[in-house]
C-alpha cells in the first residue's frame, strides 16, 4: 500500500511506542523481577482462558456469520450494527448488564426458577468464559462475515455450475484464512482482562496476569514486577500473533468481477431452519444484556447532569480524532511485519504503558498539558490490531487481484488508492472506522496518571458516578455511552456500505 | 461570531488574573475531585478564605506522587489511606503538618505529625433490612450463617476496602483466618476489582449483603429517603480507616498548605465530609453530624493496625484469603 521505507518506519515507530515506555518502567523499576507462585498460577489461568474463550468465540461465530452473510432479513442490518456494543462497554456497566441476565436474580433464573429448573450459577470459570464470549462473539462474527462478504460472486457461480460444494472450495478455505486472525484477537483481548475474569471468576482462583500487574504498581509500587509481568504478556500476544500469521495462508483463486454474490447454495429447508436458529440464539444472547441495561438506565436519562453532556462531548471529539489517526497509520501497516507491530498494542498492559509515557514525558512537559494527545494515542494503538485485521484480507486480495493490472497501467499513490483500493475496500474501511471510534469512547483510558481531573470522558464518569453512590445516574450514563458509541459505529459502518448492496 | 472576540478577550483577561493568584495544588483520589464527591464545595469555601486558586489533581494518588518523586508538582496530598501511608513516609516526600491534633473527634488516638485524617469510617457488611430481619451480630454468626447468604466483596489486591477487610479478620482471628476465610467461601458470590461494582450487585439484589462501610446507610437515608440498608454490627469490632491530607515537604506554597491543612480540621470543612464524602467527619463532634449520621449504629470495639503492622501482615493477611478462597 504505502512505500516499502514508510511502512517500515511506521512499524517500527508504532513497536517503539510501545517497546521504549515499557523498557522505560523496567529499568526504573530496578530490572526484572522474580515471579512468585502465585504469579505463575495466574499466568496459567490467563492462557487457558484467553485460548478456551477465543476458540469459543470464534466456532459459535462461525455459523452466525454464514447465517446472516446468506440471509436477507428485516432487523438485519440493525442486528449487525448492535455487535459492535458489548466490546465497547465499560467493564463494570457491562458486568451489570450480564449479571442482569445469567445472575442469581436475573432473566434466566428468574425463567427457570418456576419451570422447576436447577438455579444457574454464573460465578466459576465458566462465567468467565461466558463473559469473554459475550464480549468477543460479536466482534468474530463481524471479522468473519467480512470474509464471507468479500468472496466474489464468480466464485460461487463457478462453484454451482461445476456443482462443487461451496463449503469446500470456497467457504473453508477462506476461513483457514480469516480464523487464525480473528482468534489471536480475541486471545490477545482476553488476555488483558481484569475486573470481568475476576468478578465473573467468583474469586481470586480467576486472577489473571493484569491483576497482578494492578496489585504491583498500586499497592506494592514494585515497578519492576509489573513491567516483567507486562513484558511477560506482550511476549503471549506476540506469539498468538506469530501462530496466527504463520497459519494464515494466502487464497490465489482468481480474479472475480466484483460483483453482487448471489447464492445456489443453503437453499434447503433445513440450512434455512439452522440459519435461523442460530441469529435467534446469537442475538438473544447479545442483545437481552444490551436491553437490560437500556431499561435500566432509561428513566435517568433525561435528568442527565451538565458534566455529563460535556463529557460526552470530550469522547465524542477524542473518538473521531482517534479514527483519523487509526486509520491514517493503517495504511502504512498493511503488510505482515506491521500487522506483527501493532499486535503489541493490545497485548501491552495500558497501565504499564501508561507509566511508561509518564516516566518519559514528564521531565519535559505538565503530563496534564498532554492528557488529551496522549489517550488518543494509546487509543489509536489500541485500535490498529483490529483495523488491520478487518483491512488486511481485502487488501491483500485487492493487490493480489488488480495489483499487476494497476501497476501495468502506471497508477501510482493516490490514484491507486482511489481506483483499486478505495471501492474494494469501502466496506471494511467503514466497519474498522466504525470499530475504532466505538472503542475510543468506550475506553477507560490508561491516563489515569496524566489526568488532572478537569478533563473526565464519559466512561470515566459513568465509575466516578458509581463511586459516589450514583447508580440510577451512573445507568442513565452508561446508556447514553451505549448509545453514542453504536451512533458513531452506525454511522462509519453506514458510510463504507453506501453503493454497496448488503 | 460577533461575539467570540469579546469572549476571547474576556478569556485571555481571565486567565491573565488567575495568573497573579497564588495556586495550592491538590493531588486527590478521583472520587474525591469529581462533581460528586466532598472536592468542588471544599474548593469553594478555601478559595473564598485564601485568595488563591485552589487545582486538583486527580488519578493514582500514591503512585503518582512516588513517580513525580521531588519533581511533583503537589503542595497538598488529601485521601491517602493509613493502611498503604507507610509506603508515602517512607518516601520522604512528606513534611510535618504541624497541627494541633487535639480537636480529632476519631474513635481511638491519633498522634501523627505528617498524616492529618480528614474523614473515617469502619469496614462493615451492609444488608437490606427488609429482606434480612435478623442480620448477623458477629462474624461468628455470620460464618454460622446458612450457606444460601449471598455476599459480595473486594479484591484486597487492588481495592483499598478489601485490603481493610482482610486486615479486620487477620485482626480478629490471626493465624486461624485462613480457617474463618475457608468457612466463609460458600457464602462469597464472588469478589470484585473495587467498591462500585460491587456496591452495584448489591443494589441490584445481586448479593444479600455487601462488604462497605458502617456509614453507607446514611447516603441511602439522607440523599434517597431510603431506610432499607443498614450495616451489620459486630460484637468483635469493626475495622477502622482513616483517610488523611499531608503537606509535601518541596512545596512552593508552604504557608498556603499549613492554611488548608488548618481549614481541614475547621468546622466549615467538617461539615462538608457527612453528606459529599459520606462518611465521618474527623473533628467534629458528634452533636453537630447531620441527623441521619447521629442515628448511625456504631461499632463499640474499633480494631486497627498501625501502618507499620498493616504494612507487615498485609502479606500474610491478602495470601490466607487468597489461599483459602482459591479452591
Amino acid at each position: 500500500m504505502a512505500p516499502r521505507p514508510v511502512e517500515l518506519s511506521t512499524s517500527l515507530i508504532v513497536a517503539g511506542v510501545v517497546m521504549i515506555p515499557v523498557a522505560t518502567v523496567l529499568w526504573y523499576g530496578g530490572g526484572p523481577a522474580r515471579l512468585t507462585p502465585a504469579d505463575w498460577s495466574a499466568l496459567w489461568f490467563t492462557i487457558w482462558q484467553a485460548l478456551l474463550s477465543a476458540a469459543l468465540s470464534v466456532t459459535l461465530a462461525t455459523p452466525i456469520a454464514r447465517a446472516l452473510s446468506r440471509r436477507a432479513f428485516l432487523g438485519r442490518a440493525t442486528l449487525i450494527t448492535l455487535m459492535g456494543a458489548p466490546f465497547i462497554l465499560p467493564v463494570i456497566v457491562a458486568i451489570l448488564g450480564l449479571l442482569a441476565v445469567f445472575g442469581g436474580n436475573g432473566i434466566v433464573n428468574r425463567l427457570f426458577t418456576p419451570l422447576g429448573l436447577p438455579r444457574l450459577d454464573i460465578y466459576g470459570y465458566h462465567g468467565v468464559i461466558l463473559a469473554h464470549v459475550f464480549f468477543n462473539l460479536p466482534l468474530a462474527v463481524r471479522m468473519i462475515l467480512q470474509g464471507w462478504l468479500a468472496l466474489p460472486a464468480e466464485r460461487f457461480r463457478l462453484a454451482a455450475s461445476l456443482g462443487k460444494p461451496v463449503w469446500r472450495v470456497l467457504e473453508a478455505p477462506m476461513l483457514w484464512r480469516v480464523l487464525p486472525g480473528a482468534f489471536a484477537v480475541i486471545f490477545i483481548i482476553c488476555i488483558g482482562s481484569f475486573a470481568v475474569a475476576l468478578t465473573l471468576g467468583g474469586g481470586p482462583k480467576a486472577t489473571t496476569v493484569e491483576l497482578a500487574i494492578y496489585q504491583a504498581f498500586r499497592f506494592d509500587f514494585d515497578l519492576g514486577k509489573a513491567a516483567t509481568l507486562a513484558i511477560v504478556q506482550l511476549c503471549l500476544g506476540l506469539s498468538a500473533g506469530f501462530a496466527a500469521l504463520k497459519l494464515t495462508h494466502q487464497t490465489g483463486f482468481g480474479t472475480g468481477l466484483d460483483r453482487q454474490v448471489q447464492r445456489w447454495d443453503g437453499q434447503a429447508t433445513h440450512a434455512k431452519i439452522l440459519d435461523v436458529l442460530w441469529i435467534l440464539v446469537g442475538t438473544l444472547f447479545l442483545v437481552t444484556p444490551l436491553l437490560a441495561i437500556a431499561s435500566a438506565g432509561f428513566t435517568g436519562l433525561v435528568y442527565l447532569p451538565a458534566e455529563v453532556w460535556l463529557a460526552a462531548i470530550r469522547s465524542l471529539s477524542m473518538a473521531l480524532a482517534t479514527t483519523l489517526l487509526t486509520i491514517g497509520l493503517s495504511w502504512s501497516l498493511l503488510h505482515r511485519g506491521g500487522e506483527v507491530a501493532s499486535l503489541l498494542g493490545i497485548s501491552v498492559s495500558g497501565l504499564v504503558l501508561g507509566t511508561g509515557m509518564f516516566l518519559l514525558f514528564q521531565p519535559i512537559v505538565r503530563p496534564a498539558a498532554i492528557a488529551l494527545p496522549v489517550t488518543v494515542m494509546i487509543n489509536a494503538l489500541m485500535a490498529l490490531p483490529f483495523v488491520l485485521r478487518i483491512l488486511a484480507p481485502a487488501a491483500r486480495d485487492a493487490r493480489q487481484d488488480f495489483g499487476h493490472l494497476a501497476d501495468m497501467l502506471s497508477l501510482s499513490g493516490f490514484a491507486q488508492f482511489r481506483i483499486v483500493y478505495l471501492p474494494r475496500l469501502r466496506r471494511p474501511l467503514g466497519f474498522a472506522a466504525g470499530l475504532t471510534a466505538a472503542l475510543s469512547m468506550g475506553d477507560l483510558g490508561v491516563i489515569a496518571l496524566f489526568s488532572d481531573g478537569q478533563n473526565a470522558t464519559l466512561p470515566l464518569q459513568v465509575y466516578r458516578l458509581m463511586n459516589s453512590y450514583q447508580i440510577e445516574t451512573a445507568r442513565a450514563a452508561a446508556l447514553l455511552l451505549l448509545m453514542l458509541s453504536l451512533g458513531l459505529f452506525w454511522l462509519c459502518d453506514k458510510g463504507g456500505r453506501m453503493r454497496v448492496a448488503s | 461570531m460577533k461575539t467570540a472576540l469579546p469572549f476571547v478577550a474576556g478569556l485571555m483577561i481571565a486567565t491573565h488574573a488567575i495568573a497573579e493568584t497564588p495556586v495550592l495544588t491538590v493531588y486527590a483520589p478521583d472520587y474525591f475531585a469529581s462533581e460528586w464527591g466532598p472536592g468542588p464545595g471544599i474548593e469553594q469555601s478555601f478559595e473564598a478564605q485564601c485568595g488563591c486558586d485552589l487545582e486538583y489533581r486527580t488519578g493514582e494518588l500514591l503512585p503518582r506522587l512516588l513517580l513525580e518523586g521531588k519533581n511533583t508538582e503537589a503542595d497538598i496530598a488529601i485521601g491517602l489511606n493509613s493502611d498503604v501511608s507507610k509506603k508515602a513516609r517512607e518516601s520522604g516526600l512528606f513534611a510535618p503538618h504541624g497541627q494541633d491534633q487535639s480537636a480529632l473527634t476519631l474513635p481511638l488516638d491519633w498522634n501523627d505529625d505528617t498524616f492529618l485524617p480528614f474523614n473515617y469510617g469502619h469496614t462493615a457488611f451492609i444488608y437490606d433490612n427488609t429482606k434480612i430481619t435478623t442480620p448477623p451480630s458477629s462474624f461468628e454468626d455470620l460464618i454460622a450463617a446458612p450457606d444460601d447468604l449471598r455476599l459480595v466483596i473486594q479484591d484486597p489486591r487492588s481495592s483499598i476496602s478489601g485490603l481493610a477487610l482482610v486486615l479486620w479478620v487477620q485482626n480478629i482471628y490471626g493465624d486461624q483466618a485462613e480457617q474463618v476465610w475457608r468457612q466463609l467461601a460458600p457464602k462469597i458470590v464472588t469478589v470484585t476489582k473495587g467498591w462500585s461494582e460491587s456496591y452495584g450487585m448489591f443494589t441490584d439484589g445481586e448479593a444479600d449483603m455487601v462488604l462497605s462501610y458502617t456509614t453507607s446507610p446514611a447516603y441511602h437515608i439522607i440523599a434517597e429517603e431510603d431506610l432499607t440498608k443498614s450495616a451489620a454490627i459486630f460484637d468483635e469490632g469493626h475495622y477502622f480507616m482513616v483517610e488523611t491530607a499531608a503537606k509535601l515537604a518541596g512545596t512552593d506554597q508552604s504557608d498556603l498548605a499549613d492554611q488548608f491543612l488548618a481549614f481541614v480540621l475547621s468546622e466549615k470543612f467538617q461539615m462538608m465530609i457527612p453528606t459529599s464524602n459520606w462518611s465521618f467527619p474527623s473533628a467534629l463532634e458528634e452533636a453537630k453530624w447531620p441527623e441521619g449520621f447521629q442515628n448511625l449504629p456504631l461499632p463499640e470495639t474499633v480494631l486497627f493496625y498501625s501502618e507499620d503492622e498493616a504494612a507487615a501482615l498485609r502479606d500474610t493477611a491478602i495470601e490466607a484469603w487468597r489461599r483459602a478462597l482459591s479452591n
